[in-house]
């Protein structure tokens, strides 16, 4: 398809008004927020959203979020993990309540989407990879592919300091339980769950190699979370032979 | 139309003149890209400016012998970073473009690992953009871009394309990678030109 149509077909985007329908703790250092945001045409599995805040002064800050959800309607849910330091993730975190409103723009990115392939066979497998909160957008790929019923191979390999850590863990859990094909592996880095001797630390070549849809099988890579975690990940990816074009990858900024 | 969002103080900052709307300065040195990052050998690097009429092509070392300059500029990322005067190394577009002929107005970066992105000529000229090899007095890294990338600091950063293998005169302004996917076709940060 030509580039210019791909401009006419997509749905444009727009500032929107949302307002804040709940907030609620999903790990010990991030909150899962849910919007009803007015106007909002929808978006597809794996698309992101820019949130601005104004302060009284007029200063305004601008940042971009994955969306947890996909599909029509006005709701978008979010998850936004705390950076101690940062100027709106701790505002967004702790601050934030039902009722108050910000605005957002969106929705943005048609790369890092997920579409169920369209004859409702079964498209190139699907491996899914997360650093942190940039499960985020996986979590709505994997969420669309269960409801989709679709035949498509999923995995998800999923680095989390602990296992109190995990974004939307019953969701992960139902759809892995779900007739859509869909398996999670977790890396933990700092903590194991009690009762297991799963290893702990960060992401190796080899855990990757074993955690992976091996490339034979030529599989769709999405790779998400900060840039250090990515650009290791995708690195290895290629020397393990994977497709520098099969790999489509999100990083948050940070190390 | 913008409000005030209950609660929002933002760290009341100074509000640096140098940044464009809805930025926000960063020290540190974000990446972004879409894909993993090519290792291009300078051995194997090659740069071409390919016309209506033909291909002008230099290796490595044709490009080391060009007239270099330095250049200390603001950059301005999408996603809402800016650093403030960054330091690089170059070759001009005008120097490039000295005696290259075209009748075409618009320009197609292509880089290796095949992401595209696209500017009008005239963005490119009269000291506005440089194929730059050097970042902070270091050989620039594979993650920024490295060998050689794209400079085209008045315009978001998705435009100044890293590990450009070469520029394409084409006769209409049709989109390249991140244009094809909902990014603005010129990407001005004065004027928030960040979507379509
Ligand atoms: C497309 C996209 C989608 C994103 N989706 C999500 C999401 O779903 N959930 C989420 O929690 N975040 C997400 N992010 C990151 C988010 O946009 C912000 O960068 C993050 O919330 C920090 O903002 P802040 O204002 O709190 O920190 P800032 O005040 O901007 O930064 C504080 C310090 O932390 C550094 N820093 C900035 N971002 C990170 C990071 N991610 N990790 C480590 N250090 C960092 C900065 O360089 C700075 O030194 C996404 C980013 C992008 C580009």
């Amino acid at each position: 398809m030509s580039g210019v149509q791909q401009l006419q077909a997509a749905p444009r985007t727009g500032w929107h008004v949302a307002e804040v329908v709940e907030t609620r703790r999903e790990t010990p250092s991030a909150a899962r927020i849910t919007l009803d945001v007015d106007g909002w045409p929808g978006n597809l599995a794996g698309q992101h959203l820019d949130v601005r805040l104004t302060a009284p002064d007029g200063y305004t800050a601008t940042r971009s979020y994955s969306i947890a959800s996909s599909g029509d309607g006005e709701r978008v849910v979010l998850a936004v993990d705390r950076l101690p330091d940062g100027e709106v993730s701790p505002f967004l975190v702790d601050e934030l309540r039902a009722g108050d409103r910000l605005e957002v723009h969106g929705p943005l990115g048609a790369f890092f989407v997920w579409r169920p392939p369209a004859d409702g066979g079964t498209g190139r497998p699907v491996q899914l990879i997360a650093g942190g909160s940039g499960v985020v957008p996986l979590v709505a790929i994997a969420r669309a592919h269960a409801e989709a019923g679709d035949a498509t191979p999923f995995r998800l390999l999923y680095s989390v300091r602990t296992p109190d850590d995990v974004f939307f863990a019953d969701e992960l859990e139902t759809a892995a339980r779900g007739p859509a094909p869909f398996a999670v592996e977790f890396v933990y880095t700092r903590r194991a769950p009690a009762g297991t001797d799963a290893p702990v630390g960060r992401i190796t070549r080899e855990r990757l190699a074993a955690g992976v849809i091996g490339a034979d099988a030529a599989p769709v890579v999405y790779v998400c979370g900060s840039t250090g975690f990515v650009e290791r990940v995708a690195g290895w990816l290629i020397e393990l032979g994977h497709h520098q074009t099969a790999i489509r990858t999100e990083r948050y900024g940070g190390t | 139309m913008s409000f005030i969002t209950r609660g929002f103080s933002g760290r009341s900052r100074e509000r640096d003149e140098r940044l464009p709307p809805g930025q926000t300065l960063v020290h540190d040195f974000p990446v972004l890209s879409a894909g993993p990052t090519p290792e291009v050998d300078t051995a194997d690097w090659e740069f071409t400016i390919r016309t209506e009429s033909g291909e002008r092509r230099w290796s490595w070392d044709e490009f080391m012998r060009l007239e270099i300059e330095d250049v200390t500029t603001d950059i301005h990322c999408v996603t809402h970073w800016s650093k403030l005067g960054t330091s690089w190394r170059g070759v001009s577009l005008d120097t490039l473009f000295a005696d290259v002929e075209t009748d075409y107005d618009y320009v197609m970066a292509h880089s290796y690992g095949g992401y595209t992105t696209n500017v009008p000529l005239d963005e490119l000229l009269d000291g506005k953009a440089w194929v730059a090899f050097e970042f902070d007095g270091e050989p620039l890294d594979p993650e920024h871009g490295g060998p050689a990338r794209l400079l085209v600091p008045h315009l978001y950063f998705w435009k100044s394309a890293k590990w450009v293998r070469g520029l394409e005169m084409q006769p209409s302004d049709d989109p390249g990678f991140w244009e094809q996917n909902g990014y603005h076709l010129h990407g001005d940060p004065w004027k928030e030109e960040r979507y379509w």
